[in-house]
Formats: C-alpha cells, sequence, structure tokens
C-alpha cells in the first residue's frame, strides 16, 4: 500500500508539467501577444515594451517557458494586473465561498442521490426505477447557469422566498439564506450524477455470487441492500465522486455568477472582462493543480479501501 | 484484393444490435423525435421565423408573449421566436462541427495509440491524462478567451475540450480488435498499417464511436450555451441561446420570458441528445442489452 501511494504521488509530478507546458501554450495563442491583448491596439510603443518587459515576453520562449515552469512550481503564479495582488492572495480571498459552495453541493448529492440510485437497482425495470433514471436524466442536461436561472425565477423572484443577490453578509442566518438556491442547484446536479453512479454500481454488486449466497442464507432484504450490496457498491461511486470535481468546478463558476455570489466564478469573470492574462493564467493552473490533486487523493482513498487496487497495479 | 478485405470485414458485420435496441426502446423515440424536430426547425429558420430575428422594433420593447409576438420581444424590441429559432442553428452547427473535430482527432489518435502501443501510446495517453485533468467549461473559456470570440474559435474551443475522451474511447477496443486474427491475417498479407487501422479496425470500432459522438455533442451545446452566457459565445447581434439568456438576465424581474424560453431550448436539445446517447450506449453495452 505505502509503495502503492508513493508510486502514484510520483505520477501527479509528470501530470503538473506538462499541464504546465499546456497552459504556457495556451497563453501564447493569443494574436499578437499579451502585452497587445492587455493594452490594446493604441497603446504605446514604449507602454508595450515595458509591459512585455514586466511579463518576461522580450525573452526567448525557451528562457519564458523554463522561468515559467520554476515561477509556477515554486508557487510564484504571478500578480493580477487590475489588483496588483498576487493570483494566490486573490483565490485565498474567495476560497472559502467556494469550498462552501462545493461541501454543501457534495452533501446534497450524497444525502439525496445515493438513496435514488439504491431505490432504482433494487425495483429495476419498475416505476421507481423510471422515476429516479428519468430524473438523473434531466439533472445531468440542465446546463449549470439555465438550472440556476430558473431556480432563481421561481423561487427569489416570484415565491420571493430567497435574496435575489447573495450579497456578503455577517448575520448568519442570511449566510444561509443566501447558499440555499445556489447549493440546492449544484446539489441537484450532482445528486443526478450520484443517482446514476450508484445506481449501476448496485447492479453490479447485487449480480455477485456472494451476494446470492447471502440471500439464500436468508439475511433480511433490508440488510442485504444496505451491508452486503451498498457497502462495496460505494466504492466505484467514491472514485466518480472524485472525478467529477472538475464539473463541480465548472458549474460552481456558472452558479456564482447567476447568483452574483462571491467566490473564484466571479474571479474568473472579472480577469476575464478586464483582460488580465496574468489572472486567468493563474487561475488555470490552480484550478488544474485542484483537479490533479483531488484526482491523486481518490486514487489513494480507492486503494485504501479496496485492498485489490495495490495488488493489481 | 477489394474482393480480400470485403470477407476479411463482412464476418464483423452482424445485424446492427443498435437498430435492433432502439426499436425495442421506446423511450428513445422521444429523443429521436424531439431532435428531429429541433434539426428541423434550425434547418428551416428563415422560411417560418415570424420576423427577421435581428430587426428592431423600439416601440414593441420587452412586450409579453402574445397573439402578435407567440413568445415576446426583448429589450432591443426583436421577435424572440425568431431568435430562438435562428439561435438552433448556431447551437447546432457548433455542437455538431466541434464534435465532428474532436471525433476525427480523437479517434485517429486512439487508434494509432491502441495499435502502435509502446511509447507513442503511452504519449499520447499521458496527454489525454493532461488534458482531462483541466475542468472542460474553464479549459473551453481559457481557449476561447486566447483566440477571442468568433464562431470559428469557439469551434476549435470546444473541440478541444472533447478531444481526450475520444482518443480514450477509441484506443480501448482498438487493442481488443488488434488482437483478432483477421488483422493477423491483414498483417501477413503485407497490408500498411495505415490500411489495417483505416480499413480493417475504424469500421469495428465504429459504433463504440459514434455513440459517446452523441453524448459529448450535449455536453458540447451545454458548453457552447454556458459560454456564450459569460460572454465569449458567437458575439452579438447574432441570436444564440446562450447569448439571448445572457442579455435576458439583466431583465429578469420584469420580463421572465427572455430566458425561460432560450433556457427551454436548450434543455430539450440537451435531453433529447442524452436520451439518445443512452439508448445508444445501451445497445452497444452487452451489460445492460442482455439484462433487458
Amino acid at each position: 500500500m505505502m509503495q502503492y501511494a508513493i508510486r502514484r504521488l510520483l505520477l501527479a509530478i509528470p501530470i503538473l508539467i506538462a499541464m504546465l507546458t499546456m497552459v504556457f501554450i495556451l497563453v501564447r495563442l493569443v494574436p499578437g501577444d499579451a502585452a497587445v491583448a492587455m493594452l490594446g491596439d493604441r497603446a504605446s510603443d514604449e507602454a508595450l515594451r515595458a509591459l512585455r518587459a514586466e511579463l518576461g515576453l522580450d525573452q526567448s520562449i525557451a528562457v519564458q517557458y523554463l522561468r515559467f515552469i520554476t515561477d509556477m512550481l515554486s508557487g510564484n503564479f504571478g500578480h493580477s494586473s487590475v489588483s496588483g495582488r498576487s493570483v494566490l492572495e486573490e483565490v485565498a480571498l474567495v476560497l472559502p465561498y467556494t469550498l462552501e459552495l462545493a461541501f454543501a453541493a457534495v452533501v446534497i448529492g450524497t444525502l439525496f442521490g445515493i438513496p435514488l440510485g439504491t431505490v432504482a437497482a433494487c425495483r429495476r425495470n419498475q416505476w421507481p426505477d423510471y422515476v429516479s433514471r428519468l430524473l438523473s436524466l434531466l439533472g445531468l442536461s440542465f446546463p449549470g447557469f439555465v438550472s440556476a436561472i430558473l431556480m432563481l425565477l421561481a423561487f427569489a423572484v416570484w415565491l420571493q422566498w430567497l435574496p435575489v443577490m447573495s450579497r456578503a453578509t455577517t448575520d448568519p442566518i442570511n449566510h444561509l439564506r443566501n447558499l440555499v438556491l445556489p447549493a440546492l442547484n449544484l446539489g441537484l446536479i450532482m445528486t443526478a450524477y450520484i443517482a446514476r453512479v450508484t445506481r449501476s454500481s448496485m447492479l453490479d454488486v447485487m449480480g455477485e455470487d456472494y451476494i446470492r449466497t447471502a440471500r439464500a442464507k436468508g439475511v433480511r432484504p433490508s440488510r442485504l441492500i444496505l451491508r452486503h450490496a451498498l457497502g462495496n457498491a460505494l466504492i466505484p461511486i467514491v472514485t466518480v465522486v472524485g472525478l467529477y470535481f472538475g464539473t463541480l468546478i465548472g458549474n460552481s463558476v456558472l452558479t456564482e455568477i447567476v447568483f452574483t455570489r462571491p467566490g473564484l466564478g466571479k474571479l474568473i469573470l472579472g480577469a476575464l472582462q478586464s483582460r488580465d492574462y496574468t489572472m486567468l493564467q493563474g487561475l488555470m493552473v490552480v484550478f488544474a493543480t485542484f483537479v490533479i490533486l483531488v484526482n491523486t487523493v481518490t486514487d489513494l482513498v480507492y486503494a485504501l479501501v479496496d485492498p485489490r487496487v495495490s495488488y493489481a497495479k | 484484393m477489394t474482393d480480400a478485405t470485403f470477407s476479411l470485414t463482412t464476418p464483423e458485420r452482424q445485424a446492427n444490435p443498435v437498430l435492433m435496441a432502439l426499436r425495442r426502446n421506446r423511450f428513445s423515440w422521444i429523443g429521436i423525435g424531439l431532435l428531429a424536430l429541433i434539426l428541423l426547425a434550425a434547418l428551416l429558420a428563415p422560411a417560418i421565423a415570424p420576423d427577421d430575428p435581428l430587426k428592431q422594433n423600439i416601440l414593441h420593447r420587452l412586450s409579453p408573449p402574445s397573439a402578435e409576438f407567440w413568445l415576446g420581444t426583448d429589450s432591443y424590441g426583436r421577435d424572440v421566436l425568431s431568435r430562438l429559432l435562428h439561435g438552433a442553428r448556431i447551437s447546432l452547427s457548433v455542437g455538431f462541427l466541434s464534435v465532428l473535430i474532436a471525433m476525427v482527432v480523437g479517434s485517429a489518435l486512439g487508434i494509432m495509440a491502441g495499435y502502435i502501443g509502446g511509447s507513442f501510446d503511452q504519449l499520447v495517453m499521458g496527454l489525454v491524462d493532461v488534458m482531462l485533468s483541466f475542468p472542460t467549461l474553464l479549459l473551453g473559456l481559457m481557449v476561447a478567451a486566447m483566440l477571442g470570440a468568433s464562431f470559428e474559435n469557439l469551434v476549435i474551443a470546444i473541440a478541444i475540450t472533447e478531444t481526450a475522451p475520444f482518443v480514450r474511447v477509441a484506443r480501448a477496443p482498438t487493442i481488443a480488435v488488434k488482437r483478432r486474427e483477421f488483422i493477423e491475417a491483414g498483417k501477413s498479407m503485407g497490408f500498411s498499417p495505415l490500411r489495417i487501422m483505416g480499413v480493417h479496425i475504424l469500421p469495428n470500432i465504429l459504433s463504440d464511436i459514434v455513440v459517446v459522438a452523441s453524448l459529448w455533442m450535449a455536453s458540447a451545446i451545454r458548453t457552447e450555451a454556458s459560454l456564450a452566457f459569460i460572454g465569449l459565445g458567437v458575439p452579438p447581434p447574432a441570436a444564440t441561446w446562450g447569448g439571448m439568456i445572457r442579455e435576458g438576465f439583466d431583465n429578469i424581474l420584469s420580463a421572465w420570458w427572455l430566458v425561460v424560453f432560450p433556457s427551454l431550448a436548450i434543455l430539450l436539445t440537451v435531453l433529447a441528445l442524452n436520451i439518445l446517447g443512452d439508448a445508444l450506449r445501451d445497445a452497444i453495452d452487452p451489460k445492460t442489452r442482455s439484462g433487458r
């Protein structure tokens, strides 16, 4: 297990470097160069030259690449050209909001998704299965911002139960009220996803020999499902939830924008609108690093709960 | 030589399981019907749209749905129904073109990786892992922001986000197929690797690829709408569904029809593609097929 863990952690390093290389290439896709894109066509030559020197664009590609990789690996993601704060500072400022939202979504998704998927698997091809599958198909079809807007319209504009904008507040009740709609939006999409994975995972497990043996021994159906089947079905669910993290981030960005909630989404939108390429590049690296980390941890957790993995590798 | 090719590939082409499963799965017809309707609306948009999607009419700005404007008008007085119909053309063509590019590039890479194997395989799969570590929307957003907003750039940006999954989908069955006798036979007859991959492997794994394509087209349309909503779509005044929601969002308190109808259009299109993709996947996957 220890050996597997070390090998898996080491594997993350080349992936990180390849990811950085890709971001480096992406940023150089800008027509003209980043300096022209940031200052506009009518900028003076001196201003362009100064910015190019500041961004290191006047050096050779090889030097730029090496500097970029060393900077990024040492945690120096650059400074926002608008606020002057470092990318990490900007991220740290809004990260709690996004994490809170993501955490709430995962809780809602697990709470509803696992029972929904389990019921569907146990009543396969009967009406609970059809209802559950229809619901999860619907949930998976919503782009994050569309469901967010429809919920906003229904609960905040028409019914007026909850606030339209989630402004920062110190009052804990209002804080929760601000969280409800965004969290429900992300959580329901997550529910659809988890329900679907749970169903197929449960169907796999229910077909195993040991389940038939347990049933033959007269284990009560409720105990059979909850203890014998679900316990093992959870293993792939953990992995899939981990892999879903990237999509969750994408959806939370859109959700935050719709609900004008502070968070990484607003940060990205701001950087986009002010053509702050350093910020965009830094955010991209931060996000991808997050995903790589989560994937690594997911693999490790998987190995921890399923002893077969470490032997297989 | 053509005779040899023919007799080598025919045993693989049995009664099409996809068509048979679609015939059995009544649910899938809802998806197909819905998709046909949307496609028809997009194709016929110039003929059936009641008005010019770009024509402004300040006197009738923000009118709610009525007999004259079935789905109401926006803040420039443009007819929402006409914009919706024309928007379908952009959403569907961006979705189709980006998936087509991703499918061709991704499958070619996947087949080559699976067939050649070795360090080439490792290199390609390493790249795929890296691509998959970028959240789809953020990668699309980044590329679209770097290239600048236009129809072509949007197609490129979305194609880039969707290439990696196709590599995976094409590689796995290629590895399975390349061990079969008819590939060995082809090799022993001196066929070039290109010919073996193109003529003998591709037809055998095509169904797997096509299934994934319909599911990824749903995702492509979702990404297109999301990027347009953020402001990185085909630039205005062109009517796009995501862009319509973006514009309507400013008036959400007074004019619900500006966001609700484009939202439904996106939802129904993605839903139709997902239903179809699911049915196709069930048809291909032997595990679910036997259970039905």
